[in-house]
C-alpha cells in the first residue's frame, strides 16, 4: 500500500543528498592510487607506490597493532560490564535502576573534549598518562553506552517470565544468565561489541590528551600526518580504514537482520 | 511463613542483580563522573577560587568570538541537516522496502566511517588539486580552483555530512510511526497533494524535527576534529579553542571553564528537550 507521494523534486533531492553522503568514502579510494606526490586523482596511471610506502613503514604497522589490541581489550571490558548492567537494569526495572541506565548513556551526549580534559587531569594524578592501561580504561568507559543500548534493545524483546520460569525451576542466577538470558540476547551483545570496538578503534580526542609520548594509535598517527605533511599515504590509510569499516558494517547489518526478523 | 521466605528470597535475588549492575556503575563513576567533576571544580578554582573564569564569557573578545563562531556554525549545520535530511527521510518513508534498504545503506555507510577519516576525505575532495576542483575546471565552470577548504565553507560541508545521518535516522524513526492512511484520508476529503503534506504529514513530524534539530545542534556545538582539519586554523570552534588553552598556553582555568560551559549548554538543552519529547527514544534504536 503506497499512500505517500513525494514529488519528483523531493525524490531527486533525496538521491542527490544520498550520493553526497556516499561520495567521500568512494572519492578517497582512487586518490590512494595516485601517481602524484600530492592528494589528487591519478594523472597518468594508477600506482601502488603509496600503498607500498604505507606497508613498508613500521610506524604505521605499529600503530595498527596498538590500536587493535587497545580496541580488543577495552571492548571486552565494555561488553562484560555493559551487558551485566543492562541485564540488571532490565530485571530490576525499578525507578532507581532506570536512573542508572540513563546515567550509562550520558557519555554519548557530553562532548568528548570535556571528558578529555577531565580524564587527563585524573591520569596525571594516577600517573596513567601515556599508558595503554589508561587508554583502555577510558575507551572501556566511553564504550559502555553502546553496549548498554544494544543489549537493552535486545532485552526489551525478551519475556521477563522466561527468567522467572528458569528461577522457578531451580536455576541459580548464574545458571539463568548463562543458559537462558545471554543466549537469547547474543545478537544484541555482539552488536554492542562491534559498536564498542569501532568506538575505540576510531577514538582520537581522548588519545590526543592522554596518549603521552608513547601511544600512537592509528587515528593519532593519522591526525599527526594530516597536520604535519599531508601526503597520499594518508589516503591509503583512510582507504584501508574505510574498507575495514565496510566489512564490520556488513557484519553488523546481518546481525541486525537476525535480531529483528 | 512461606510468604516471607519467598519475599526474602526475592530480595536476595534483587541484591544479586544490583551486584551485577555494580561494575559498570563503578567504572562510570570513577572514570567518568569524577573527571567531569574535576573539570567543573578546576573551572572555579584555577588560578584562584571564584567565578573569575566565567567572567571571561562576558569580557574577553576572543572567547566571545569563538562562542559566536561555534553557535553560528552549529546553527547553519542544523538548518542544512534538517532540510536535506527531511527530504531523504520523507523519500525513504515513501519508498518500497527494497529501495529503502539501499537508501538506509547510503545513510549508514558514512555514519560508520570515523569523523577523522571523513574530514580527511573532504579535505582531499575539496582541496585545490582535489577531484572536485579538477572536475569543475575540466567542465570549464571555473578557471582556477575554488577555495572550498581551509575556511568556513569547508567546515560546513563536512559538518553537514557528519550530521545528516543523525538527522535522517531521527526523522525517519518519527515518520515511520505516522499512519500514512491519514494522508490518504486528507486526499480523499479533497486536499491537494501539497495541502495533505502541509496540513497532515508535516505537523505530525514536529517531534521528529524538534528531536533531530536539537540532537544535531548539541552534537555540532562540541565538534573538534572537523573544524580543526577543514578550517585550516582559521575557524576556531569552542572545542578546539579549549584544547589550545591547554596544549599551547596551559591556561587550565580558561580551558575548563569553556569545557564546563559547553557541557552545561549541551546537557541543559537535553534536559529542556526531555520535557518536550521522549529523549531516550532519540538515543535508543
Amino acid at each position: 500500500m503506497k499512500t505517500l507521494h513525494p514529488s519528483g523534486i523531493v525524490i531527486a533531492l533525496a538521491w542527490l543528498v544520498l550520493s553526497f553522503l556516499a561520495l567521500p568514502a568512494f572519492a578517497v579510494i582512487p586518490v590512494s592510487f595516485t601517481d602524484t606526490r600530492y592528494l589528487a586523482l591519478p594523472e597518468e596511471h594508477w600506482s601502488l607506490q603509496h600503498w607500498r610506502a604505507f606497508l613498508s613503514n613500521q610506524d604505521w604497522i605499529d600503530s595498527i597493532g596498538q590500536s587493535l589490541w587497545i580496541a580488543v581489550v577495552s571492548t571486552v571490558l565494555s561488553v562484560v560490564a555493559g551487558t551485566l548492567c543492562a541485564i540488571g537494569c532490565w530485571r530490576l526495572s525499578s525507578r532507581l535502576s532506570e536512573k542508572v541506565r540513563t546515567l550509562m548513556v550520558l557519555p554519548m551526549a557530553v562532548p568528548t573534549i570535556v571528558y578529555a580534559l577531565g580524564i587527563y587531569r585524573l591520569y596525571v594524578e594516577l600517573d596513567l598518562v601515556g599508558t595503554a592501561l589508561g587508554v583502555i580504561l577510558a575507551h572501556a568507559v566511553t564504550g559502555l553506552p553502546f553496549v548498554v543500548l544494544t543489549v537493552s534493545a535486545s532485552l526489551s524483546n525478551l519475556d521477563p517470565r522466561l527468567e522467572q520460569a528458569a528461577r522457578g525451576l531451580g536455576a541459580s542466577v548464574r545458571q539463568t544468565l548463562r543458559y537462558v538470558i545471554v543466549p537469547n540476547i547474543l545478537p544484541g551483545v555482539l552488536s554492542g561489541a562491534i559498536f564498542a570496538f569501532i568506538h575505540s578503534w576510531d577514538e582520537l580526542i581522548v588519545v590526543l590528551f592522554i596518549g603521552g609520548r608513547a601511544l600512537f594509535t592509528l587515528p593519532r598517527r593519522m591526525w599527526d600526518g594530516i597536520n604535519d605533511n599531508l601526503d597520499p599515504v594518508i589516503a591509503v590509510v583512510a582507504t584501508a580504514m574505510i574498507l575495514f569499516t565496510l566489512l564490520v558494517l556488513t557484519a553488523e547489518l546481518s546481525l541486525r537482520a537476525k535480531r529483528a526478523p | 511463613m512461606r510468604r516471607t521466605a519467598v519475599l526474602s528470597r526475592a530480595k536476595d535475588i534483587n541484591r544479586v542483580y544490583w551486584l551485577i549492575l555494580l561494575p559498570a556503575l563503578l567504572m562510570l563513576v570513577v572514570l567518568y563522573f569524577v573527571p567531569l567533576g574535576n573539570v567543573l571544580m578546576t573551572s572555579v578554582t584555577d588560578p584562584k577560587p571564584g567565578l573569575g573564569n566565567y567572567g571571561l564569557l562576558f569580557t574577553s573578545a576572543a572567547v566571545q568570538k569563538t562562542l559566536i563562531t561555534t553557535v553560528r556554525i552549529a546553527a547553519i549545520t542544523t538548518a542544512f541537516a534538517l532540510l536535506l535530511g527531511y527530504a531523504v527521510a520523507y523519500a525513504m518513508r515513501a519508498a518500497t522496502s527494497q529501495r529503502q534498504r539501499v537508501m538506509l545503506f547510503c545513510v549508514l555507510l558514512p555514519f560508520w566511517i570515523s569523523v577523522l577519516v571523513r574530514s580527511f576525505a573532504w579535505l582531499t575532495i575539496l582541496g585545490p588539486q582535489g577531484p572536485l576542483n579538477a572536475a569543475l575546471m575540466g567542465l570549464g565552470l571555473t578557471d582556477e580552483p575554488l577555495a572550498l577548504s581551509r575556511n568556513e565553507t569547508g567546515v560546513l560541508i563536512a559538518m553537514v555530512h557528519v550530521m545528516l545521518p543523525y538527522a535522517i535516522l531521527t526523522l525517519y524513526a518519527n515518520m515511520r510511526g505516522i499512519d500514512a492512511g491519514l494522508v490518504s484520508a486528507a486526499r480523499s476529503l479533497g486536499a491537494s497533494r501539497f495541502q495533505a503534506f502541509r496540513m497532515v504529514f508535516l505537523p505530525a513530524t514536529r517531534p521528529g524535527l524538534i528531536g533531530a534539530g536539537s540532537l544535531v545542534f548539541i552534537l555540532s556545538l562540541g565538534f573538534y576534529v572537523t573544524p580543526a582539519i577543514l578550517g585550516g586554523g582559521r575557524v576556531l570552534m569552542v572545542a578546539q579553542y579549549t584544547a589550545l588553552q591547554i596544549n599551547e598556553t596551559m591556561r587550565w582555568g580558561l580551558g575548563t571553564m569553556l569545557a564546563a560551559t559547553l557541557m552545561i549548554a549541551v546537557l541543559g538543552t537535553l534536559w529542556a528537550l526531555s520535557r518536550v519529547i521522549d529523549v531516550k527514544r532519540l538515543f535508543g534504536t
